[in-house]
């Protein structure tokens, strides 16, 4: 098979979805905590803290404003963490892969395990911070459930850019260089915490390619009970990034594992 | 014991960056045999492992498994087959027991066919007090003993096992060495890469010798000793040697000086012990075995 090709999806990917959900039942509530308590806190402190300081933003309190924000963001940070410190560990350190291999799967079905579940995990934050969002009363709209096909799409999309960064990583340092260099960036441009509108023009060109920029498009309007006036550009976005990042995993990951 | 292939090799090679790892190997292990790899660090065992269970794909020639080509189908050809690999990749959130179930699972096994084997093994492997135990609290023996119950959860036709002994005390080792035996006398066939000669004399019907990614030698150990080596060796070591290397050469058909020693081989010892009667010198005489051959063949520099 050429390390080029676009890998395949199998059933195989089950068992390994399987084996990562049951280690994460056993430490589950730690692993919630971790993964909602950022967010919330965000939510929360700035979105009534701050929130009661400034005036409506494009017509609606500060904290329903950032709901939307604060939803992705949680989905994004979630599955990049599985893709990148628990993926590694179990690449790298606790050698899970190499075991899996020599049970009768192919690379790719690990590595397609690793993309699923680290999208689950973001998809288990993301609908964390929404229910945290219903009961805090900040929306009552029934179009969040729309919100849940936004949030397992970015969580496809940062999953598989982990992985890309995973297949490369010698370390765990490295994953440093991506949250503070990629993630954290990425969160002040996309409109987690205020509009786009409000970034320079260049920016503003760079922010519309981004996979955080295209989940807020989508999920923002939502939260608020419309239909988002863009549908088709920022899910393409979001579909590419999870394919194509997906792909490009798998291709990086061969190299690694063909020397 | 049928003569059938289980696993052929032929031409084999295997390039990083122009540097060959594998340099056209070929070997064949029949049913029900333990074969041994042996060679030095670097040889390229573990590099030639991972190409026979198609995890690497080869630069040139031709692996069947089970039957089946390799890389091609060697998911397959994997499906029946265990590999216990070094330094013991056990899932650390997991019991002893759930070790194996969850390892089951990987093969697509149903899990009541991976619950009714999990009982015979956990007895195989000596862990059944063990079974509810996190991996964490085992010993190096028991760690040991788990991978190679892992490897079995599918029943395999063949077990590779890569460096099985290497870290374990003589008590754990005497006890993997037991249980492949009684594998063996069920019926399994056995690899496995080893560097303890006493391990590869004990338990390999035959043995691949290699260097450098190339066949040196392939065949029973006592063969091996018969044809590669002289029967008897000599060593003498401390004050007074190197006078009586002088007057040894002579006597034997090869003598070697390493340090301190020197190995004098042989076919008939008479007049080498002869010149050693007086007793003043500190010696030792012993049948040649395995590790002669190794050293003969692989030379006697440091390969780390």
């Amino acid at each position: 098979m050429s390390t080029l090709a676009p890998p395949r999806l199998t059933l195989r990917l089950l068992p390994v979805m399987r084996r990562h959900g049951l280690v994460w039942r056993k430490l589950a509530a730690p692993n919630l905590l971790a993964n909602v308590a950022d967010p919330l806190i965000t939510l929360v402190a700035f979105g009534y803290g701050l929130g009661a300081l400034l005036p409506r933003i494009e017509g609606v309190p500060y904290v329903t404003f950032l709901a939307a924000g604060s939803i992705c963001m949680s989905t994004m940070m979630a599955a990049s963490f599985e893709s990148l410190y628990s993926a590694f560990s179990r690449m790298h350190v606790q050698r899970t892969w190499e075991s899996q291999m020599h049970a009768p799967l192919l690379l790719d079905d690990v590595l397609a395990g690793e993309w699923l579940w680290a999208a689950v995990k973001g998809c288990i934050s993301g609908l964390a911070i929404i229910l945290v969002a219903l009961a805090l009363g900040v929306t009552r709209s029934p179009a969040l459930v729309l919100v849940l096909p936004v949030v397992a799409l970015t969580a496809l999309a940062f999953s598989a850019l982990g992985l890309c960064c995973n297949a490369r990583a010698q370390g765990y340092d490295f994953f440093s260089y991506y949250f503070t260099l990629v993630l954290t960036p990425m969160t002040f441009v996309s409109g987690v915490f205020f509009p786009v509108s409000q970034l320079p023009q260049w920016l503003q060109a760079v922010s519309a390619v981004l996979p955080l920029t295209a989940a807020i498009e989508l999920a923002r309007p939502l939260v608020l009970g419309e239909w988002p006036p863009a549908v088709l550009r920022p899910t393409a976005v979001l579909l590419a990034y999870a394919l194509g990042g997906f792909w490009l995993a798998a291709v990086l990951t061969r190299r690694r594992f063909s020397v | 014991m049928s003569s059938e292939a289980v696993l052929t090799v032929d031409g084999l090679v295997k390039s990083f960056g122009g540097q060959r790892a594998v340099d056209g190997l070929g070997f064949t292990v029949r049913r029900g045999e333990c074969f041994g790899l042996l060679g030095p660090n670097g040889a390229g065992k573990s590099t030639t492992l991972k190409l026979v269970l198609g995890l690497l794909e080869p630069t040139a020639g031709r692996i069947e498994l089970l039957g089946l080509p390799v890389p091609r189908r060697a998911r397959e050809a994997r499906a029946q087959v265990g590999v216990v690999p070094q330094n013991d990749p056990l899932d650390p959130d997991f019991t002893v027991a759930e070790n194996l179930r969850v390892f089951g699972r990987y093969f697509g096994q149903p899990d009541p066919v991976t619950e009714s084997r999990i009982e015979p093994l956990l007895e195989f492997a000596q862990l059944t007090a063990k079974r509810d135990a996190r991996i964490q609290e085992l010993s190096g023996g028991m760690k040991r003993r788990l991978t190679i119950a892992r490897a079995l959860i599918n029943d395999p036709q063949v077990l590779f096992l890569d460096e099985p002994t290497t870290g374990l005390d003589p008590q754990a080792r005497h006890l993997i060495w037991e249980r492949l035996k009684r594998l063996l006398a069920m019926g399994k066939t056995i690899v496995l890469t080893t560097h303890f000669m006493d391990e590869a004399e004990r338990l390999c019907d035959r043995l691949a010798i290699i260097d450098h990614g190339r066949l040196i030698a392939e065949a029973s150990p006592g063969e091996l000793i018969r044809r590669e080596i002289e029967p008897h060796v000599v060593e003498v070591h401390g004050p007074g040697r190197a006078a009586w290397a002088e007057r040894a050469a002579a006597l034997c058909d090869r003598l070697e000086t390493v340090g301190e020693t020197a190995f004098a081989y042989c076919t008939d010892p008479g007049p080498l012990l002869a010149t050693l009667r007086d007793g003043e010198l500190r010696s030792l005489h012993r049948p040649a075995n395995l590790e002669d051959v190794f050293l003969k063949l692989t030379g006697r520099d440091l390969r780390d």
